[in-house]
């Protein structure tokens, strides 16, 4: 069967290439729409950036990802949107391009195309256009020449136009879905659409690699030119879709990306959320998945050491059923989980905090935006009558694994929220951790901010004074 | 040559787009790797070599060369004329032959039907390699006396006894790290052979005269046989200047094998790995001054990693020699330069072309003299500015003749009043004990012209054709600066034509030959001069027409908007055009320009080696978290000297950009090599270049007004490429400010560039430590 999506407002069914050929050189290649650059093929640099639609409930609805990370089948049933298909039929420049022009936002125009995608799914959504805002949806694109200023202006003029190409068209719905599965020269992509499905292709075939959204996995593609022979696709299936908000509990499908979790994350735990906004940029983020983030089991993931001091638990799945366990016990080590050969991650749960429950979060990183943490850290606490209650303190970056600070932990539980308590803190997270040094930093650097990231929720619990650079 | 009375819309001095913003947005500008592959062509992919230092014993190509698709494979043995490539210094291989001398050096390269096909089988050949030790850090290749060039020297009056007698001496070193171009689009070149021994090759490069040249010699044909052409660059910095040559020599020797069109487009992490960048530098220095700040004596060492091989080396450190004065009298002085030869990829020119490092050091000086002194460093650098009639000799013994850092310094005042910011700066430091501020100014000199006078030419080509249109075509290279914006205004200017009638073409050493880099922010004042030049031959003979026509002396015809005046009779431009054509007069004249003025004495490192200087003024405010060791940089406000601006917007543009560049230079873009001498930043994802949230939010760039060039560069316009970079070292002077506030600004941070989080934590505690008596470092 072939993939079918609709390409700039044209229907395509799409056969006889590679299922693990990357968007972006099917654009470029296949379709000869050279105007998607590749500057990175590391979902990095944003010149790739294409635009996805589906129908929504007020309107379609548009989101930026990176064409280098994805593989052609993940189009199934969308609506593809590249810069060629932004301006009229007629060469008119939509308003995002005009916006560009207008601003002397372009130098050597090769990062153009990508910022006139991302920001044209941004001047699509619904909320304000502050700088904060257009900040938080430019973070996936670099651009060399500017300065960004220029490009910022053009951000604060933006508005919801539809894209040239759509203008007299529906944006197509999933009527044009794919079939079950793509198969080429021996390679098969399977599109289950049920979690019985996606259950006994698990089962049935244990060596296909399960692909979320493909923000990890994509760089084996996109980077290592792999060319996996069976990959089961997840997104698909409606009910790994699924986010609910009911018993005191926040439970999100394992297909939910980011993006989709944010608005109650918001809700419930800011500080997660505000977390989340750093994970990669936009555009990673509307393919990115906890699922994914836990199944990588990497030290540096971000979510895991918050869902580890959220008390969080992951929901594995198999045709006999499912089993929930804590996230703690889920992460094994270096890249190892509690995961069956035959499980999937299904779904993630978070209690929600009681009453008087503090949790915060902390990323520290060389670059504000999209980029690896050097050490990340948690803390679910309550203060009462001046004193500590079950502190959870989690970290990643600080050893082979993400993990909790047990002797942190217990170095301040039942103690006054005092500096004089939290002096004690050093020579506890060194018993903790023996973190390594490598390009992100050193071992005394990541020793020393992990402690002082206990300084600073004391302080920003404690304190009216700002705390971070990026609160002034 | 002065503005005329009424102006042609396009013309100079006008805010005129970028001729190609429109392509740009749409996605329709081409870049090379969008031009479609002919059928036949080949796609080309690198053997690197892991190792920093190894011996190579034996390679084996029968995997690579039995996988599918491909086609052929090199080794240096293969390259048919010289295997070599150096810009400067004949000293660098195309590929090796017994040696790798740096993580990531080409060593073979294969191509095949699809760039799959090629990188897939550059996965099987198999290098043998006996690794031996790498030299990598700067003690150890000074220790050893291992130099890429030989050491340089500048000296004046008697630095030693200066040393002896003053009030106050500080001594000691610091380094500042390199820097990764990140053009967005990265090297690529397409060769294809042509009949007998031609080959045309599409590299993206900012100096296609020296990719012929190196094409040329490694094939072994005459340079007439090469042409290279390039229309854009997606970005340069100085990274596709000598870059660019083993991108199209690997692909033009495989052409050569393969008598097929071959491209080599590196992915990302090649690229950052085997093409050089800015250099990082070690400074040592030894310092006397009175109790004014008044400097005496300045012994100054700047040692320059240069990586495997000298590429751009000798030079980029002369040219940080000669900024190392930036805006001050130095009475005695030696500067040392050392050229170290290291296993790290040799790097090579990047915007600025170590100005900024020269200027990093004596400004890190200038502000630890101020500490000392417990005063500020804008009190130090007034006492040690040149003066005007006096104290205003470089220390390569060129006059500064057009000094007007006064001036520039003024208006940044006149804007930002630097009083009032600087008590709410120390107002907030005193309520806020976790997050510290830190401000700093930054003034700059920049020398424009090539250090070495031959570079220091240009031509161009213009023709006009018999409905008026033109075609221009010059030296100089479009890598998203806007040069040929400017260009085509110059003409416009020089005809009173619409600039919409006035194409401009890719440049190709066919047309044009023996050109310059676009490089030294020199791209309009030289190609501009030249097409001007070019422009005004032709307008005399178009003149002569007309005055014959009209039957009026030639001195009373008068060019203005799309028209040819005598007196109340005119005629359109086209018109005269084809008349031209009737009358038998040539409508194509091919333009030159020399800089005037300049010379240079290598043995001795003195002359006149810059036509003028270029000025500019920065401030800098930044917040640092004394608990994380993360800084913002939280407001800019900069004034940019571009004497009479050829194009206000592009020129805005280029201080913006250059800012922002030069902020990520010194703060979040740290290449890191690991023990062994691997680069393990060699991609966006772990090399971070400035974001949009990182430019100040508060950010104003403005360009200093009414200031014509006294020199007579094309329409009195000063170049503008590279000095705003080395404003943003107000940005690290702000960072050390902030630090600095720890000790009440008595001491001086103890930190390097880039200003990472781990190092601005490092200083943090470090001065702390100090400022408490204690002494002891972490
Ligand atoms: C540019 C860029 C920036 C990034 N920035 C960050 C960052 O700041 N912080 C961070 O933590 N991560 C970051 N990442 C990593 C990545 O985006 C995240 O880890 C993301 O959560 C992965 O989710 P995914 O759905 O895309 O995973 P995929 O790539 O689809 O899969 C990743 C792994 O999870 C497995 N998997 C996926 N779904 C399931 C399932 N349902 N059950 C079992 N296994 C499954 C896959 O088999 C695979 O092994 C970044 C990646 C990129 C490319
Ligand atoms: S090419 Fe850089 S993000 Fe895709
Ligand atoms: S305009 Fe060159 S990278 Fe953005």
């Amino acid at each position: 069967m072939p993939i079918r999506f609709r390409l700039n407002g044209m229907p395509r069914a799409v056969e006889g290439i590679s299922p693990t050929m990357t968007v972006l050189d099917y654009l470029r290649g296949v379709e000869r729409l050279t105007g998607t650059k590749e500057g990175c093929a590391e979902g990095d640099c944003g010149a790739c950036t294409v635009a996805l639609a589906k129908p929504g409930q007020n309107g379609p609805e548009f989101e930026a990802v990176n064409s280098c990370l994805m593989v052609v089948p993940q189009l199934d049933g969308r609506e593809v949107l590249t810069i060629e298909g932004l301006a009229g039929r007629d060469g008119t420049l939509h308003p995002v391009q005009h916006a560009l022009v207008e601003a002397d936002a372009t130098q050597c125009g090769f990062c153009t195309p990508g910022f006139a995608m991302a920001m044209f799914a941004f001047s699509q959504e619904p909320g304000g256009k502050d700088d904060d805002a257009i900040h938080e949806a430019l973070a996936g694109n670099l651009c060399r020449c500017t300065g960004y200023r220029p490009i910022v202006d053009a951000c604060r003029k933006l508005q919801p136009v539809p894209a040239g190409c759509l203008k007299e068209l529906p944006v197509a719905g999933g009527s044009m879905s794919s079939g079950a599965n793509y198969c080429n020269g021996g390679q098969i992509f399977h599109l289950p659409k049920s979690v019985d499905e996606l259950a006994v292709l698990r089962a049935q075939f244990p060596d296909a690699i399960l692909l979320g959204g493909g923000t990890d996995l994509g760089l084996r593609v996109s980077k290592e030119r792999e060319a996996f022979p069976a990959v089961i696709w997840t997104v698909g299936v409606s009910e790994l879709k699924r986010v609910s908000d009911k018993d005191g509990v926040l439970e999100f499908g394992a297909a939910v990306t980011y993006s989709e979790a944010l608005p109650l994350l918001e809700k419930h735990f800011p500080s997660f959320a505000a977390l989340v906004r750093r994970i990669g940029s936009r555009q990673i983020r509307n393919l990115g998945t906890f699922a994914g983030n836990l199944a990588t089991a990497s030290p540096i993931g971000d979510t895991i050491p918050c869902l580890m001091a959220l008390n969080a638990e992951v929901k594995l799945h198999t045709q006999a059923g499912s089993r929930w366990l804590p996230v703690e016990q889920f992460i094994l080590g270096y890249r190892k989980t509690a995961m069956a050969q035959d499980e999937f991650i299904a779904a993630v749960r978070i209690p929600l905090l009681g009453k008087d429950r503090i949790f915060t979060a902390y990323k520290l990183s060389k670059r504000f935006d999209q980029d690896i943490s050097t050490v990340v850290a948690a803390f679910s606490l309550s203060v009462t009558s001046g004193v500590v209650r079950d502190l959870r303190a989690a970290f990643g970056g600080m050893a082979a694994q993400a993990a909790r600070a047990k002797h942190v932990e217990a170095a301040l539980n039942g103690q006054p929220w005092s500096e004089d308590s939290i002096a004690r803190i050093d020579q506890a997270i060194a018993q903790d951790f023996q973190p390594m040094s490598d390009h992100r930093g050193a071992a005394a650097y990541r020793l020393c901010a992990a402690a002082n990231l206990v300084r600073r929720v004391h302080a920003e619990t404690t304190s009216g004074q700002p705390a971070q650079v990026w609160a002034l | 040559m002065s503005a005329p009375l009424a102006r042609v819309p396009g013309g100079i001095h006008a805010s005129v787009r970028h001729d190609s913003a429109a392509g740009h947005v749409s996605g329709s500008a081409l870049y090379l790797d969008d031009i479609p592959n002919v059928p036949g062509s080949l796609e080309a992919a690198l053997v690197l070599s892991p190792h920093a230092h190894a011996r190579i014993k034996a390679i084996d190509l029968t995997a690579a060369l039995a996988a599918p698709g491909v086609v052929a494979a090199i080794l240096a043995k293969d390259i048919p004329g010289k295997n070599d490539i150096g810009p400067i210094r004949p000293d660098e291989p195309l590929l090796p032959t017994d040696m790798v001398e740096y993580d990531g050096q080409p060593v073979a390269a294969i191509a095949a039907g699809t760039l799959d096909q090629a990188r897939a089988a550059a996965k099987l050949v198999r290098v043998d390699y006996e690794p031996l030790a790498p030299v990598l850090s700067l003690d150890e290749a000074i220790e050893r006396e291992q130099f890429v060039a030989p050491p340089q020297i500048m000296t004046r009056g008697d630095v030693d006894a200066a040393l002896k007698t003053a009030a106050h001496r500080l001594s000691g070193e610091f380094n500042c790290g390199g820097q990764d171009h990140f053009y967005l689009e990265g090297q690529i070149a397409i060769a294809t052979p042509g009949e007998g021994r031609e080959m045309h090759v599409f590299s993206s490069t900012q100096h296609p005269t020296e990719i012929q040249h190196g094409v040329a010699h490694l094939l072994g044909i005459p340079f007439n046989a090469v042409t290279c052409e390039v229309r854009r660059m997606g970005g340069g910095f100085g990274g596709k200047e000598s870059q660019a040559t083993m991108i199209a020599g690997i692909a033009a020797v495989l052409a050569w094998k393969t008598r097929r069109p071959v491209k080599l487009r590196l992915p990302r992490d090649d690229d950052m790995r085997a093409t050089g960048k800015r250099h990082p530098f070690l400074i040592r220095y030894e310092v006397s001054f009175d109790d004014g700040g008044l400097i005496d004596g300045l012994d100054l060492m700047l040692a320059a990693n240069g990586g495997n091989v000298a590429d751009h080396t000798p030079a980029v450190l002369t040219r940080a020699l000669c900024h190392s004065d930036n805006c001050y009298w130095l009475p005695n002085l030696r500067f040392r330069g050392y050229a170290c030869k290291t296993n790290i990829v040799s790097n090579t020119a990047f915007r600025g072309y170590g100005g900024p490092q020269g200027m990093f050091a004596i400004e890190t000086i200038i502000e630890m003299i101020a500490r000392h002194l417990s005063t500020s460093p804008e009190a130090v650098r007034e006492r040690n500015f040149y003066g005007i009639g006096r104290n205003d000799v470089t220390p390569y013994g060129m006059k500064v003749e057009d000094n007007i850092i006064a001036r520039v310094l003024e208006e940044l005042d006149r804007n930002v009043d630097l009083a009032r910011w600087r008590e709410e700066i120390v107002a907030f430091n005193r309520q806020s004990t976790i997050i510290k501020k830190g401000l700093a100014t930054m003034p700059v000199k920049f020398g424009i012209s090539f250090n070495r006078p031959a570079l220091n030419q240009a031509g161009a080509l213009v023709h006009v054709y018999t409905d008026g249109s033109v075609t221009l075509n010059h030296g100089g290279t479009e890598m998203g600066q806007g040069l040929f914006i400017k260009v085509a205004q110059v003409v416009a200017e020089a005809f009173q034509i619409d600039i919409d009638n006035i194409r401009i073409t890719a440049t190709t050493t066919a047309k044009v030959p023996n050109t310059s880099p676009t490089a030294a922010s020199s791209g309009s004042d030289l190609n501009g001069m030249a097409a001007l030049n070019a422009a005004e031959r032709i307008k005399a003979r178009m003149t002569d027409v007309a005055a014959e026509q009209f039957n009026i002396p030639a001195g009373e015809i008068v060019f203005q908007q799309n028209r040819v005046y005598a007196g109340n009779r005119s005629m359109s431009f086209a018109e005269l055009a084809a008349l031209s054509w009737e009358k038998r007069v040539s409508l194509s004249a091919t333009g030159y320009y020399r800089t005037p003025k300049i010379h240079w004495d290598f043995a001795t490192n003195s002359g006149r080696p810059f036509y003028y200087f270029t000025y500019g003024a920065a401030a800098a405010e930044v917040a640092i978290d004394t608990l994380t060791g993360e800084s913002r940089v939280l407001r800019a406000e900069l004034v940019q000297d571009c004497g009479q601006s050829l194009n206000p917007a592009i020129d805005l543009g280029q201080i913006e950009g250059a800012f922002v560049q030069g902020m990520g230079w010194l703060t979040t873009e740290e290449l890191f090599w690991d023990e062994k001498g691997r680069l393990r930043t060699h991609g966006p994802s772990t090399y971070k270049i400035p974001g949009s949230r990182d430019a100040p939010p508060v950010f104003n760039a403005r360009i200093l007004p009414d200031a014509p060039n006294r020199e007579e560069t094309v329409f009195r316009s000063k170049a503008v490429g590279e000095p705003p970079l080395m404003l943003a070292l107000s940005v690290w002077l702000a960072i050390r400010d902030a630090i600095s506030s720890l000790s009440d600004y008595r001491l001086a941070a103890k930190l390097d560039a880039p200003a990472t989080p781990e190092r601005v934590l490092e200083a943090v505690d470090e001065i702390r430590a100090r400022a408490a008596g204690s002494g002891s470092a972490i």
